[in-house]
């Protein structure tokens, strides 16, 4: 920068007037366009929540499970206008709407890495695997708020019996849809697209964890994950992917989307539990969506009986 | 134009709120109608900020200078804003937890942030008045209540930390308060090179310079 030395050079001098007024100008446009962005953002606010009312077709043949909890289901349409699906938007009042075309057959879910059949499996044959439970399951979100859905699958391990994992599988990383032009959301580089979640080979395997088709006796809505998910109920819900593209079992642990964004909030094992703060909230309490009061947060979101022996002689603190 | 505009203006601030009241009456706010009122009070309360720190560039690109008029409710109603924001935080969040609120304001940077933002603005809510202003005096008045430069990013800053991954939002408001803030470098830059350029000729009279003014001037 060019300083000229004050006290010989009258201050017109130093800038030409027209160039002042148009300096002025521009100023006047700064500020006014500061402004409006100021309010142009409140106003994107005034917009939503939209509720959008969808319906799937039913089911057939579908049993009940011992693992559903009796606790009150959440309201369908709270479920299906409430959610976290950055693929379309980080506003969780936007996917509903902007799910709605988004196509979910014809549909392939490839199997790699570490099998002995590496395929591409229809989505319908998946479907006819096993007979669909419905699992009414407690799902709580790392942001401190949790629903209860009935869910409908069948344990993801009748899927991985069938296509024959080597022994040298440790793990089992889960690939979601990267489709920009049917996911806005996938427009911004948010998270490291395509979007991955891991399990351990063990923590696949056990039978709580689900592969999801369907939510309240009916397919799945796209919001909410179809045409296939993983619904893992011990876990933060984000280690639950969604609309699934592919199967790959590995050796080495792999590196899941939220760790990568950011590995001091988000670990690889991500469990629900109350003593381990996430660093800038505390995890010990939730807000189940429809209630006022918050509700204590459970060690492994309730599910400890069944799944804590996987961890056993883990530091959970460490492994969070 | 200030007489019949100021009431009309006052009123459409109040626009926010009694939107919320009425999609909260209607059962509108969605599946996490808490949520919503916390993140709708605290964009107002940021959205307020900037728009009190836009009346000053406003007023003097445009030559309004009417404006200032509004600039003091404004401010106020960031204040409002600000109370709701926190009144939602210790009583539907915390619930009155007085422990846990002091627990998450030193262990938590994005409350931190918050509760600074806020803190900031209470004396210049204080000192609003006519009255105030006398007491204090124009100039340290004045002083005093460019702490909204620093409550504005604190407010950001909190915004900035509370997000999981998506910036874009919390950026936008740093956009703003950075172009609002650019505008008063440059013309505390501008005011002085010309208060520097006027000095020999202008703004001190020939006869009471005193004699040695060059020599000490350099």
């Amino acid at each position: 920068m060019l300083i000229k030395r004050a006290g010989d050079i009258p201050s017109s001098e130093i800038t030409p007037k027209n160039l002042c007024l148009n300096r002025r100008k521009f100023l006047t446009g700064a500020a006014i366009a500061g402004a409006a962005a100021a309010t142009g953002i409140g106003l994107r606010e005034v917009i939503s929540p939209t509720t959008i009312v969808q319906a799937g077709n039913k089911i057939d043949g579908i049993k009940k499970s011992s693992f559903s909890t009796t606790e009150t289901i959440t309201p369908y349409k709270d479920v299906t206008n409430y959610n976290n699906y950055y693929e379309f938007s980080t506003d969780k009042y936007e996917p509903a709407g902007l799910a709605k075309n988004f196509r979910t057959r014809p549909w392939k879910v490839k199997i790699d890495g570490l099998v002995d059949k590496k395929q591409e499996l229809d989505i319908d044959t998946i479907l006819k695997m096993a007979t669909p439970e419905e699992r009414i399951y407690r799902h709580r979100c790392v942001e401190g708020w949790s629903i209860v859905v009935p869910w409908v699958g069948f344990s993801l391990s009748e899927l991985i019996k069938r296509v024959n994992p080597q022994g040298k599988a440790k793990f089992v990383e889960f690939t979601t849809l990267n489709d920009p032009r049917q996911m806005p959301g996938l427009r911004a580089p948010v998270l490291n697209w395509p979007y991955v979640e891991g399990l351990r080979m063990d923590e696949a395997m056990h039978p709580l964890a689900l592969l999801c088709f369907g939510m309240y006796g009916e397919d799945l809505l796209n919001q909410d994950g179809a045409p296939l998910r993983i619904v893992i109920p011990w876990k933060y819900g984000f280690k639950s992917a969604k609309a699934i593209v592919r199967i790959r079992f590995v050796e080495k642990q792999p590196i899941n989307s939220w760790n990568e964004a950011t590995p001091n909030e988000y670990g690889f094992y991500s469990n629900v539990n109350p003593t381990v703060d996430h660093p800038r909230w505390s995890q010990a309490k939730e807000r189940r969506l429809g209630e006022f009061l918050k509700r204590p947060t459970l060690m492994f979101n309730g599910y400890g009986d069944q799944v804590a022996s996987l961890y056993n002689g883990m530091d959970l603190k460490k492994n969070f | 134009m200030l007489r019949w505009l100021k009431p009309v203006i006052f009123l459409a601030c109040l626009g926010p709120l009694a939107r919320l009241a009425w999609k909260g009456f209607h059962g509108m706010l969605g599946a996490n109608p808490i949520e919503v009122i916390t993140h709708s009070t605290g964009d107002w309360t940021l959205i307020f900020l900037m728009v009190t720190l836009s009346v000053t560039p406003l007023r003097k690109l445009t030559r309004q200078y009417w404006l200032i008029g509004l600039r003091r409710r404004f401010g106020l109603y960031a204040f409002f804003y600000g109370t709701l924001h926190l009144t939602t935080y210790v009583w539907l969040d915390k619930f009155f937890d007085l422990h846990e609120m002091l627990a998450d304001i030193a262990k938590r940077r994005f409350i931190t942030a918050g509760m600074t933002a806020f803190t900031l603005m209470i004396p210049l809510a204080l000192t609003s008045t006519k009255g105030w202003i006398r007491r204090i005096g124009g100039k340290r008045w004045q002083a005093l209540h460019r702490l909204i430069y620093l409550s504005a990013a604190a407010g950001v800053i909190h915004y900035i930390w509370l997000v999981k991954a998506d910036l874009r939002k919390p950026l936008q408001y740093a956009a703003v308060w950075g172009v609002l803030m650019l505008y008063r470098i440059v013309m505390w830059l501008r005011s002085r090179t010309q208060a520097r350029a006027a000095v020999p000729s202008q703004t001190i009279p020939e006869k009471s310079r005193p004699a040695d003014y060059a020599s000490q001037r350099r």
